[in-house]
Formats: C-alpha cells, structure tokens, sequence
C-alpha cells in the first residue's frame, strides 16, 4: 500500500511539473482565464461541460488571432464543489495571476470563494450558480452569472400576473414539497414587495388527495382574481378542473412543474388559458447549434449540465474584455453591463447586480391544447 | 351560510368516497381480523379496469351513462376477481399463522400489485375519461355541489342501503354475522366459513371498485399510486368509526371528511391531516374501540 502511494504520488508530482510549466512563445503577455468548478467528485458532471464549454471558445478565439492580440490561456481550478476547498482554489488562481475567472459552478463553493475574489479585484462569472443571495445581497460588486437564480421563475410569474394581467388580489397554492413551497414562498414575497396586488390566501395542498373542492371554495371566497401554484402537473390539474367545474374563471399561473404536455393532456379542456413560465426556448439559435455541434466534433459526445451557459459566460468575458480594451476591473465590470453580446442563450448583457439581462424564463400559455410562448 | 353549506357538502363527498373504501376494511376486520392493506390497491385496479373498458366503449359509440355503467361492472367484476385471489393467495394459507404474518402478507401483495400496475400499465398519470356527465338542471346549484358530488352521494346511499339489507336480511348475511361472531361455532353449525370469507373479500372489493370507478371521474386522472393515501385515509376512517361496525365505517367516513373539509376551510389546509389526526387521537383516547366499536368481553 505504502509503495503504491509513493509511486501515485511521484507521477502527481511529475504532471505538476509539466502542469505548470507556461507557454511564452507569443509575443503578448497571455490573458488568463481562470476557470473553476467541480473538475473531479461525484458533482464532476457538473463541472465538466462548463470547462469544455471554455475550451471550445477559447480555441476558437486563439485561432483567430486572440483578444487584444493576445492569447487566452486556460487555468483550470478543480473545487469539487465544497465551499473549504473553493478559498483555497480561489487563492490559487489569484497567485497564478488570472485576470478573469469563469465559475465557480456550485453556490456554496462560489459563494465561499467570491471575498476572496473581491479583495483582489477579479471578476467572476458563473455558468451555474442560482442561489438568490449571491447577486440580490449587493455584497459581491464582481459577481456575475448566466443563469437565472432560483426565484427568477416566481418573479417572472408575479411580474406577469401583476404588469401583464394586471390582476390585483392573488392566491398563492403550493403543494407542500421542496420545489413548490420554495417558489410559492418566493411568489408570495414578491407580490407583497410589489405593492400592485396583496395575497389574500397562501396555503398547502395535500398532494395525492381525493378532492380538492374545499381549497378551491376558499380561493372562491378569498375572491381571488388569480392563483399562482407552486407544484406539479397532478395536483394543479385537480385543482383547476375543480375551479372550472364550479363556474370559476380565475386565472390560474403555474411553474415549469406544470409545463408539461401531461398536464394538458389530463386537465383536456380545462387546462385552455392557464399559464406556466418555464426556460426560454433556444434550440432554434443557430449560435447554440454550432456549440453543439463543436462540442460533438471535438469530445464526441453530446455537452452536459450548464454547458451552454458556461460557453455563454464564455463569450460574455471576452467580449468585455475586448470591448474594455484592457482586462482592468473596472472598465471590464462597465462593459459586461453596458455591452450586449450574442450567445447561445441570446443576446444578453448583465444589469446592477449581475444577473444576466435575456436570460431565463418565458411565460406559456395552453392553447388549442398545446403550450405558447406568450412573452 | 353558502359557504358553510359549500364546505358541508365538499366534506360529505369526500366522506362519502372514503365510506365506499372504509366498508372493505371493515368488513374484512369483522369477519377474520385482518387489515387487508391491500385493499388500497384493488380501488385502484378498479380504477383502471374502468378506464381500459370506458375507452373501449366509448370507440364503440355508447351513450355516456351506459359507458359509467358498464365499465363500473366490469370494474367491479374484475375488482372482485381481484380480492378473491388475493384472499386464496396470500392469506388463507397463513390463517392459522401468527397475527403479524398475514398483516405482512397483506403489506406485501399491496406492493406487488402497485408495481404490477406501474408495469403493466404506466408511471404517469393517466387522464380519466369525465363519465359523469353535467346535469344542466344543476348548473345554477354547481357552486355548491357538482353533478359528480350528487352521483357520488346518491350512489353510496344506496350502496350502503343495500349492504345493510343483505346483512340483515340474506342468508349470506346471517352467514357472515355469525362467522364474525365465532368462527368455530359458525363451522359446527353448518356453515361454509370459506365460502363466507371469500363472499366478504368480493363484496368488499366490488364496493371499493365502485369507489374507484366514481373518484376516478370525478377528479379525472389516475395512477398506479392512487391506492395508497386514500387507503390509508379510509383505514383511519374505519378505525375512527369502529373496525368491524358496518355504519361505524360509514360514520367514521363522514366525519373524517367534514374534519378535513372544514379545517381547510376555516383554518388552514397546512393542517389538513393534523387536525383529522387528532381527531382520530381523541377518539380513541376517549372510546379505544372507535365510536360504534364494540369491546369484546374475554369469554371464561
């Protein structure tokens, strides 16, 4: 055992050695790129695409000569996603000098990393993670992300229940599970913050139960306009073919749960008119059909979890740095909200706080018995 | 007052659906004592023997409520089939065994039928045919009860109506009260006790079919899951009302759903279940045999 360790030790340490030995042909100081994520451990299907996403537009960039006429070079940083070790590769990337970094891929990790980042002034742009805090707390001015967070979906059917339908007086159900109490938490949140509509009831439905009528004769009674739901296709099918049954016609938003072609096909005629937000559809973008098809050309396989957002996020950095003229934090963070740039998920830019601009959901709407993009 | 009457009526529908799976509980406990926990999983293959049949008639162009009418007795039918099997298979053989090795049996054929269903049938949820159609004569009432309550109501009256006559009325019946009282005694006296045993198994199985046929409808989709949270209600019903009393389940039934529908109506549907739970503590604290159960004296 112990001759075993010794010798896997050796040729770790023998990699190192070539790891870290730098390319100076080009003339130009290279620009590097640190790129941070779960590279290793059972989370690696996470962090993988993200890093390939990288190399495809890094090579491409460097094929055509750079930005700013200088190369880009990778400097990829494995954090398995556990918050300890993301300081540590934090810390790393900032003695190896990166002058941007693409990741970290995990919330806690990004999150325990992101101080440290600040402190040396790097920007830091992650393809994946969603908790809220992270760009809503204003506490990371060198954050930003090409995913929508977590309440982005609550907020965009609370935006379009109160500026769209301009409904006043909203009932928010959820079903009791992680995912549906989560958004309708959110919701109920949000509408409160917006100060157009009040939530006149926000409750809990047991899901699988026989019968929903006694819920649905209290939305009737709280005289609710609209009722947002968090949850899944089964119990939001009970309920609104119970509120159509008795006579209601109150509106009825859902959540990417209820985005799904079993629910119209089991709510049949009741499920016309209700609304559900889920992601933006961009299969049909042909600058996503070329990652893709990069992606099968290079690595033979079909790209995993967030690659499309990390090849986004990609794209994003360079464009600031080219438009900045430097890789300096200030002119760079100024450029990545000021100047859209063409990516697979669209044409996106970064508001205030770091969230992308264009990214995330759409609402639907059912009709003729299938799901419409309405916005 | 309208909404008060609206709740009535949403907690006696559901009353009376938890009635219609409570009696094969009660039934089964009265005569061998047994909770037949897979008694759960036969509504739900009532269900969706209902489905296949309501799908095939409805190619062949009958009118609606001869659809709901044939597809519940085929449902019934099959359902039957279905708990006299069960019954032959996995508890006549343990009847002499210790109590606990039914009870597992019955826990067992629970799992083996909901996992045959998702394989022979499909893990979604499947859309259910609305068999009952809307009386126009009860549109300007539907806000309170809908054409599928009032099926709902009507048939589980009548249904417990005509078990209470065949009980108290029928040879058979006299059969089953006197095998539920003592066993031994019933065989010395002439009595087939495996042949009322297997009768009470299709009696309770047919009912819940035709719980499975009227709920299915009424909330217009099932899965091969749909068996276990009604059984475990209608269980709780029956142990509310009295295990082994036939209108103890019915009761028990009724006043579960009320429990239920009020407290979401005029508390919260948060605390749904904590409110019927307690209830059922409550009862049992004050009448451990439920409230029409009976105690059974130990004979010296």
């Amino acid at each position: 055992m112990a001759r075993k360790f010794q010798f896997l030790s050796g040729v770790v340490l023998f990699a190192a050695l070539f790891a870290g030995k730098v390319n100076f042909a080009t003339a130009a100081e290279p620009i590097r790129l640190g790129v941070a994520g779960a590279h290793s451990g059972d989370l690696a299907s996470y962090g993988l695409p993200s890093l390939n996403a990288a190399r495809l537009v890094v090579k491409e960039i460097n094929a055509k000569g750079g930005v700013l006429g200088r190369q880009i070079e990778i400097l990829a940083e494995d954090d398995v996603c556990k918050p300890e070790i993301a300081t540590n590769t934090a810390t790393k990337l900032i003695s190896e000098k990166a002058d941007i970094v693409m990741g970290h891929i995990c919330s806690g990790a990004t999150k325990a990393a992101l101080g440290i980042y600040k402190d040396a002034k790097l920007i830091v742009v992650s393809p994946s993670a969603t908790n809220p805090e992270l760009t809503q707390s204003g506490k990371y001015p060198n954050f930003f992300r090409t995913i929508a967070a977590d309440d982005a979906q609550a907020r965009q059917e609370v935006d379009f229940a109160v500026k769209v339908l301009h409904l006043k007086r909203l009932a928010v159900i959820h079903d009791k599970g992680d995912y549906g109490k989560g958004l309708a938490e959110f919701a109920k949140e949000f509408i409160e913050k917006s100060g157009a509509a009040e939530v006149v009831l926000y409750e809990g439905v047991t899901p699988g139960a026989v019968d929903y009528s006694a819920i649905v004769q209290k939305i009737k009674r709280a005289d609710a306009d609209g009722v947002i739901f968090g949850g899944y296709h089964p119990e939001a099918s009970k309920v609104v073919s119970q509120m159509r049954k008795k006579g209601m016609q109150t509106v009825f938003i859902s959540d990417d749960g209820v985005k799904d072609d079993t629910f119209i096909k089991v709510a049949g005629p009741n499920a016309e008119g209700v609304y559900a937000s889920g992601p933006k559809d961009t299969s049909k973008n042909p600058l996503t059909k070329a990652a893709i098809l990069a992606h099968q050309t290079e690595y033979g396989s079909e790209p995993g979890a967030f690659f499309l957002n990390a090849y986004a996020a990609t794209l994003a950095i360079v464009n600031a740095i080219d438009k900045a003229g430097s890789t300096d934090f200030e002119a760079v963070t100024k450029a990545l909200r000021q100047q859209a740039v063409d990516t697979p998920l669209g044409s996106i830019r970064f508001d205030e706080r770091g969230d992308a601009i264009g990214v995330g959901f759409s609402m639907y709407v059912v009709r003729g018995g299938a799901y419409q993009e309405v916005l | 007052m309208d909404y008060f009457l609206e709740l009535f009526f949403s907690g006696l529908t559901r009353g009376s659906i938890y009635a219609l799976i409570a009696l094969g509980y009660t039934m089964v406990y009265g005569i061998i004592g047994l909770i037949n926990f897979a008694h759960g999983e036969i509504y739900m293959i009532g269900a969706f023997t209902a489905l296949i049949c309501a799908s095939v008639l409805t190619v062949w162009g009958l009118p609606p409520l001869a659809v709901l009418v044939l597809s519940a007795l085929a449902a019934m039918i099959w359902s039957a089939a279905y708990g006299f099997t069960v019954e032959r298979i996995a508890y006549r053989p343990l009847r002499h065994a210790p109590r606990l090795s039914p009870l597992i049996s019955a826990i067992g054929m629970s799992i083996f039928l909901q996992n045959y269903v998702l394989l022979a049938q499909s893990a979604d949820f499947v859309p259910f045919p609305a068999l009952i159609p809307d009386f126009a004569w009860l549109a300007p009432y539907r806000s309170i009860i809908g054409s599928s309550d009032l099926v709902i109501l009507l048939t589980t009256t009548v249904v417990m109506i005509l078990l209470t006559l065949l009980i108290k009325g029928t040879k058979i019946g006299k059969a089953m009260r006197a095998t539920s009282q003592d066993k031994q005694m019933a065989l010395l006296l002439g009595i087939d006790v495996n042949f009322v045993i297997s009768a009470t198994f299709v009696l309770g199985s047919a009912l819940a079919a035709i719980g499975g046929v009227l709920i299915a409808s009424h909330i217009g989709q099932i899965n091969f899951a749909i068996g276990f949270l009604a059984g475990i209600k209608a269980f709780t019903a029956a142990v509310l009302g009295g295990i082994g009393s036939v209108p103890g389940a019915v009761l028990g039934s009724l006043l579960l759903g009320w429990t239920e529908s009020f407290a979401t109506g005029y508390i919260s549907s948060d605390y749904e279940d904590v409110f019927a739970f307690a209830l059922l503590v409550l009862i049992l604290i004050f009448r451990p045999a439920g409230i029409l159960g009976r105690r059974h004296n130990q004979k010296v």
